[in-house]
């Protein structure tokens, strides 16, 4: 560790001061602005990689390098140009003397936000980074946690954490579902991943709980470039969630994750997220970018893979959950409701390649526009030759508050299978007057009858989602639009 | 005791034109008015204007309930205070279901006179008795808003919704219409029932038909936004046979005299 930190002084005495330093104290824990092979180099020891990895790492910096000029430009998003050189790649998880001792320490409007919520004041401290032996031992419901699933063999840990104890895994899968060179911010992101989630389920096992990234607040701050990697073993079962409704702040603008699934024959997979990040005020200062590539491989027979999305938060949000459909028979979902408000832009869908035979794909779309903010569906159903009877069924459906959104559904067909059938439905509406007319008549406030509304709109996602999720979600919704109509 | 309702000298417009002229109307406690008209008359806008629809505007006159100026008061404010309209065409909530609506509305009018609110199970025991009174189908409680609903269905939901919600002012525009025979004689027994000494009831209909089963204490003739007649129930049988054809004669005589 020594040399790293010294590293990290040498570099530091290189580049100077820290202008816009937010963590400046522990600034060994950081590495400098920037981005170069030393950078990456950086990360990798901190983690005490395997030399492969940072090879991996590296090859993927340099194809970045060179595709300084793909930054993809033709989303329906705008944002001023990001200076990549001006961020920061690498800051280690804060340790507890450097965390806030109580809730006194935390924004007021953040802890009324977790009041709306519902969320308990024991895990209130715990999502506003509370240092953990002030709060209580999470070390122990990790340590359950682990037990239980130690018994059936399921590995879920850190991905740093997975590349030390099973580094055969990792290497034979990272990066088999999207390629270290598959887009610009995946390409960032394998160069310079910080940590996230990897889980394994073995052959014939049905994980005995859903696995949660809620469990791992305080395990492993995952960071900017968060990289999760799920692979199911032939007629496994796991649900994943990842996030939680509470909003998350993060100093971080750029965040640029990735996400590999992959199921095997009969494997299962169903991944929830619910995405809180913080969208920026109300004139569309501050919020997270989010560059999301999210991809499962349905590689066996009869596999089915299930995207469930809230989005509610960050100030753009590009990301395109994606099945291929690959084994005989497979299955792809993708559930979706992406919600702006303010100045908020989300150009989100999915992709349905189907390749195998029989193979089936649904998209439920449900976007919600408010304030300035615009949203667009966009999503691509690919058949392939071989494809015999692929089916796919998309229902794209908009709900515009306001008369200053705007909601944009753009659906890209190609099939090149004539037995394949492709549908796909879309509409546009607004909350109608008379929808809020007879609500108020009945006693509701202008708000409840909104959130009843927009909850009705989104029932066919929050559906899809676990009990607990579903409730949550229906909350955070609520939180979400308040205000959003005047 | 001020009269339960009292309009006086209504004037309203909708959409920049003037449709209420000067309607006056009182009903007491635990009385029953019919209100006809010939279609374009106003009723419909009447009872809007009494459950404070967004986009009529009041340009004269006073609405008081129970003494108490309903002009002051948001829509969800004068629903909670008691007003209830029975919609001529309900509106469709997708995926909202009939139970979690009705909950909500309840619960909110309940929070308003400082009662507890229900939980679940509570709602369903005394939403499962409405609903028997109504002869209601237990699954169009599960389902959604109207979503779906037969052109009956909904307004039967209507008047379900009027025995849970138990307002003090129930206006009922052409619940009637859309209803087969024996669902005509239902909802109309759950009108009946629902008559109390504490309430009153304003129903607009086209058909005399619904006034032999729901007999009313005053029947009023609206024509071109004012009352023009007021009877008991059997100015009903009379329109049924000579129409409204003298009301609008008489009406347009008595404007160009004034004018
Ligand atoms: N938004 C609007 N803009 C302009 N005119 C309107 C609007 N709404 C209603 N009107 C007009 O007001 C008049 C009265 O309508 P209303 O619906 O009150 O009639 P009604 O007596 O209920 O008729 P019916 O028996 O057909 O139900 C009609 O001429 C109608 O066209
Ligand atoms: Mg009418």
């Amino acid at each position: 560790m020594a040399t790293n930190t010294e590293t990290a002084e040498t570099i530091r005495s290189l580049t100077g001061e820290y202008k816009y330093g937010f963590v400046t104290d522990i600034a060994a824990e950081q590495a400098p602005r920037g981005l170069n092979e030393d950078i990456v180099r950086f990360i990798s020891a901190k983690k005490s990689e395997p030399a492969w990895l940072l090879e991996w790492r590296l090859k993927a910096f340099r194809a970045w390098c060179a595709m300084e000029a793909e930054e993809p430009a033709w989303a329906n998003l705008r944002y001023p140009a990001i200076d990549y050189q001006n961020a920061y790649y690498y800051s280690a998880p804060k340790s507890d003397a450097d965390r806030p001792k109580s809730l006194d320490e935390i924004d007021p409007e953040l802890l009324a936000t977790y009041e709306k919520l519902g969320i308990p004041l024991r895990e209130q401290e715990a999502l506003a980074g509370i240092a953990v032996d002030a709060v209580f031992d999470s070390i122990s419901v990790a340590t359950t946690y682990k037990e239980k699933l130690a018994e059936v063999g399921v590995i879920f840990c850190p991905m740093s954490e997975a590349v030390t104890k099973h580094p055969e895994l990792v290497r034979k899968y990272l990066g088999s579902v999207v390629p270290y060179s598959d887009n610009f911010f995946a390409t960032l992101n394998s160069a310079v991943f910080s940590d996230g989630s990897f889980v394994y389920i073995p052959e014939g096992v049905r994980c005995p709980m859903e696995l949660s990234t809620y469990f791992r607040i305080n395990a492993a701050q995952t960071g900017q470039f968060e990289r999760t990697l799920i692979v199911a073993e032939k007629g496994s079962y796991v649900s994943y969630l990842e996030g939680c409704t509470a909003p998350m702040r993060d100093e971080n603008q750029l965040h640029a994750a990735v996400v590999e699934l992959v199921a095997m024959d009969d494997a299962e997979i169903k991944y929830s997220t619910v995405q809180n990040w913080y969208p920026g005020d109300e004139n569309g200062k501050g919020g997270i970018f989010n560059f999301v590539t999210k991809r499962g491989a349905c590689r066996g027979r009869n596999s089915k893979i299930s995207w469930t999305q809230v989005e509610t938060g960050s100030a753009i949000t590009w990301k395109y959950p994606s099945c291929i459909l690959q084994g005989d028979n497979s299955v792809g979902e993708f559930y979706s409701v992406a919600t702006t408000t303010n100045l908020q832009q989300a150009d989100t869908g999915t992709k349905m390649i189907h390749i195998g035979k029989n193979t089936r794909s649904t998209i439920i779309s449900k976007g919600i526009s408010a304030g300035r903010s615009q949203g667009t569906y966009r999503g691509l159903v690919k058949v392939l030759g071989g494809a015999e009877n692929a089916r796919n069924y998309t229902q794209c459906d908009s709900l515009l508050l306001g008369d200053k959104c705007g909601a944009h559904t753009i659906p890209y067909i190609e099939s090149r299978n004539r037995t394949a059938r492709v549908e796909h439905e879309a509409t546009t509406s607004k909350i109608s007057e008379d929808q809020l007319f007879y609500c108020s008549q009945r006693g509701l406030s202008q708000e409840d009858a909104i959130s009843l509304i927009v909850n009705g709109f989104c029932k066919e996602v929050f559906k899809e989602l676990p009990m607990e999720f579903a409730v949550e979600a229906t909350k955070l919704m609520n939180v979400t639009l308040e205000g959003a109509v005047g | 005791m001020p009269s339960l309702l009292e309009i006086k000298d209504l004037h309203a417009t909708v959409g920049g034109q003037e449709i209420l002229r000067g309607l006056t109307l009182t009903v007491e406690a635990g009385e029953v008015h019919a209100v006809m008209g010939p279609n374009g008359s106003g009723k419909s806008t009447l009872a809007h204007v009494l459950a404070g629809r967004p986009g009529y505007a009041v340009t004269k006159g006073e609405i008081r309930l129970q003494g108490k100026d309903l002009l002051e008061m948001s829509t969800e404010a004068r629903a909670c205070e008691g007003v209830f309209l029975g919609l001529q065409y309900p509106v469709e909530i997708p995926g909202v279901s009939n139970m979690y609506f009705l909950k909500a509305a309840l619960n909110a009018i309940r929070s308003h006179r400082g009662e507890t609110e229900l939980d679940a199970i509570e709602f369903l025991k005394i939403a499962r008795e409405k609903a028997k009174l109504l002869e209601m189908n237990e699954n169009l409680l599960q389902r959604a808003v109207n979503v779906g609903f037969s052109g009956g269905e909904k307004k039967r939901n209507e008047i379900f919704q009027m025995a849970l919600l138990n307002p003090t002012l129930a206006v009922l525009d052409e619940t009637d219409s859309g209803l087969d025979i024996d669902a005509l004689r239902i909802v109309s027994d759950g009108i009946n029932a629902l008559r109390s000494e504490t309430r009153a009831i304003l129903l607009i209909t086209h058909y005399q038909r619904l006034l032999e089963y729901i007999v009313p204490d005053k029947v009023h003739v609206l024509s071109e936004g004012r009352i023009v007649k007021t009877g008991g129930k059997e100015l009903a049988l009379e329109l049924e046979k000579s129409g409204y054809a003298d009301f609008e004669k008489k009406d347009a005589a008595a404007m160009t005299a004034s004018a």
